[in-house]
């Protein structure tokens, strides 16, 4: 007996690996397709396994690159993007792309490198805490101490970024743990007894919006990015349609519902249409769904739907009554909620009288801007855009006049088209998210909307485009300055341009001919046409310098402290 | 208005780090905070007292202390029956004349003398915040040298009023 227990214990075999090659099954697990990051010294172990590994790494020209690519990528493929960086500068880099994700609700797994246990503490060489510093903008964060912790660490986070309210997830590795041999385990069942996330919602609550819905006589849906994170605009169609509940959607919301419908009122907010603004001003039962009501939202919040019973429906209980009180609060996720709403739908409603003075606004008061001959107007850029795209391209931006004209009109009837940095209003963050998107989309013309200013915040990345022969369309809106700063300037600041004007810039045609890459700088609505034509078809990057008119203003507008009634600029 | 927060979080490196850092991103302010282990040791208890403008206030605070990945349960006690503590050492300055005198003074808080020199006695009191606090002001005009104060410690009763008598949130 005592022998073949002894043979028996030596069949045992404890294969040891690096912590590094955990990495890479840690990440194989997940089935990742795709790193963006940007190597260094501490994560030299990490990419020395990645050299024999089959996974693609996508080398941006800077860290922000790699995460804004990252974000992108995210976005238009629902899957989490994976983030690799060094200790020190390469991880304090991608600080505002993980804000930016944290604020956004975009899942992220974020890899940083550290300096050696030993050394941890002692201001070594490239060494910054970066657990501490993205402690208040990730999810979570973790720092590795043992190399047979990074399977079930890995395991954790990829399930943290992607569940619940998504966000990002950072771990971060220190150099001699990539190093050090470890034993292989089969992944365990995960146990995070601190992370329960409600996704289906209370039926109590929900019967109780079904009683509300019943009363109104001017519901409104508010649709935020919650439907498009959880899949939800098959449920929400059917809701809104269900009942005639007209739609407004948030900034990030866009794509969630379709524009053409006539449900649809377009976009609320500080830059929303006439309809949606009214809408939410003079309802009497709003419907809030995966949308945090921003402040950009909902303007001065004493004037925000202030008759209305507010039914608040996310999957993040602190959303609700964190801005604006809710009367039917109900934790779940859109998808769950709104097919538990559909299941359980009462009799149809009777509000024509709603629909009627809705459809007036909506044609009475239309987007609308001055068309001019001699000057490309911006906002007739993004109509031709979306024309010459058919509407079905993905659509990235960065922060400012550029974002709210693309928003306003690049009409989109799909999900997961537009990706924007809407919560910390990234600029430099529409181009390399725009890489992502297409690395994660290929089949898809990707075109990334940028202004002169933020384009030059992160324009290094050409050179992925020229490494990957990516045919990314950037999109330049050039009215040499920063537009929105400009804006308000002239607003609010009786025209004392501040720093805000850029007239000496570079020829970015001859800049992405450094790169190998072909552009056109276009004047006149027939240039555009023609050369965005040739791009999409030509299936290579492409910069088009846009020359627009370089006072053109973003219209409608609340001003700050206004409420959503208090437009101006309503008729162009 | 006061508020007293009991977390019960995962004793883990930076959890601490955590929970204030996300009061203080919040802007809610800690009056006091006390952190020790529970039965199990792998699981810590954090009571905090917080000053909160309101309620919508003070159940975003719950929600956001309960949205942490390695917080397991957040309980706002302050509407609960509950009992808690506070000890706290006070060194006073004595004479010959007034020692007696402070060790009269002291017996209703059953407060005992831990440490006697020839310039002063350091005492310890345990209980409410309201009688520590009665204690020090008695104990001021003698001349109070330092004082070390460990903050509030609590735990909801074992018979609670009805449910319906307690402070309604809207959800959790």
């Amino acid at each position: 007996m005592k022998a073949s227990w002894v043979a028996e214990k030596k069949t045992v075999e404890t294969s040891l690996v690096s912590g590094a090659e955990l990495f890479i099954q840690g990440l194989q697990n997940e089935q990742v397709e795709v790193i963006f990051g940007y190597p260094g010294g501490a994560v030299l172990p990490i990419y020395d396994a990645l050299y024999k590994a089959e996974l693609k790494h996508v080398l941006t020209r800077h860290e922000q690159g790699a995460i804004h690519a990252a974000q992108g990528y995210a976005r238009v493929t629902g899957k989490p993007g994976v983030v690799l960086a060094t200790s020190g500068p390469g991880a304090t880099n991608l600080v505002t792309g993980i804000a930016d994700s944290m604020i956004d609700s975009i899942p992220l797994v974020i890899f940083t490198g550290q300096v050696a246990t030993q050394v941890i503490g002692t201001d070594a060489f490239q060494e910054a805490d970066i657990v501490g510093i993205t402690m208040p903008i990730t999810k979570h964060n973790y720092q590795v101490q043992k190399a047979e912790d990074l399977p079930r660490i890995i395991q954790e986070a990829f399930h943290i970024a992607t569940t619940g309210r998504k966000g990002p997830v950072l771990i971060d590795i220190p150099k001699d743990v990539a190093v050090k041999a470890a034993e292989q385990k089969a992944p365990s069942e995960i146990r995070l007894p601190g992370y329960q996330p409600t996704v289906k919602p209370n039926i109590l609550q929900v019967k109780r919006l079904n009683e509300a819905l019943q009363q109104s006589k001017k519901p409104v849906i508010l649709a935020g990015a919650g439907v498009l994170a959880a899949q939800a605009e098959v449920e929400l169609l059917t809701f809104a349609e269900y009942y005639g509940i007209p739609v407004v959607q948030t900034l990030l919301g866009l794509g969630g519902f379709p524009a053409e419908n006539s449900l649809s009122l377009g976009m609320g907010g500080m830059h929303g249409t006439y309809a949606a603004n009214m809408a939410l001003y003079e309802s009497d039962l709003l419907i809030g769904i995966g949308a945090r009501f921003d402040d950009r939202l909902t303007g001065n919040l004493d004037h925000f739907a202030k008759d209305a019973v507010v039914a608040h429906i996310d999957v993040d209980p602190a959303e609700i009554g964190k801005n604006v009180p809710a009367e039917i609060p109900i934790v779940g996720c859109a998808k769950e909620t709104l097919s538990a709403l559909n299941q359980s739908a009462g009799d149809k409603l009777n509000i024509k009288d709603w629909h009627y003075s809705l459809t007036n606004y909506k044609t009475e008061f239309p987007l609308t801007y001055k068309k001019n001959e001699s000057e490309l107007k911006p906002q007739y850029v993004m109509e031709i855009l979306h024309e010459a795209t058919e509407g079905n391209a993905i659509v990235s931006t960065d922060v400012g006049q550029h974002q709210m004209w693309a928003a306003q009109y690049y009409k989109f009837s799909t999900s997961n088209r537009w990706i924007t940095s809407g919560g910390l209003g990234t600029m430099g963050f529409g181009f390399p998210a725009a890489i992502g998107a297409k690395i994660g989309r290929p089949d898809l013309p990707v075109i990334a909307v940028v202004g002169d200013g933020g384009f030059q915040m992160t324009l290094q990345e050409l050179g992925v485009l020229q490494d990957w022969e990516l045919p990314v369309i950037v999109v330049i809106v050039n009215n040499k300055s920063l537009g929105m700063v400009r804006q308000w300037q002239e607003i609010f600041y009786e025209k004392r341009y501040s720093q805000s004007l850029l007239d000496i810039q570079p020829d970015f045609i001859k800049l992405a001919s450094a790169y190998g890459i072909d552009g056109q700088r276009v004047e006149n609505e027939e240039d555009l046409r023609k050369a965005l034509t040739a791009a999409l078809r030509s299936q290579k990057p492409f910069v088009l310098d846009c020359v627009v008119s370089a006072d053109e203003n973003v219209y409608p507008m609340i001003a700050p402290g206004k409420g959503l009634h208090e437009m101006i600029g309503v008729r162009g | 208005m006061k508020r007293i927060i009991s977390a019960t979080v995962m004793n883990e490196s930076g959890v601490l780090n955590r929970l204030t850092g996300l009061l203080t991103k919040r802007q809610f302010n800690i009056e006091d905070i006390t952190v020790g282990h529970t039965e199990d040791p792998s699981i810590s208890k954090v009571t905090l007292t917080v000053w909160v403008e309101d309620d919508r206030k003070a159940e975003q605070l719950v929600k956001q202390l309960h949205k942490q990945i390695n917080i397991i349960k957040v309980r706002d006690l302050t509407n609960m029956a509950l009992v808690s503590r506070e000890l706290a050492l006070i060194k006073v300055l004595t004479t010959p004349d007034t020692r007696s005198e402070i060790k009269m003074l002291i017996e209703p808080f059953r407060a005992t003398v831990l440490d006697v020199s020839l310039e002063n006695v350091t005492l310890e009191v345990t209980g409410d915040s309201e009688k520590v606090d009665a204690l020090i002001e008695l104990l001021r005009p003698y001349g109070i040298k330092e004082i070390s104060r460990t903050g509030i410690t609590a735990i909801p009763r074992g018979t609670q009023k009805k449910v319906l008598e307690l402070h309604p949130y809207s959800i959790m």
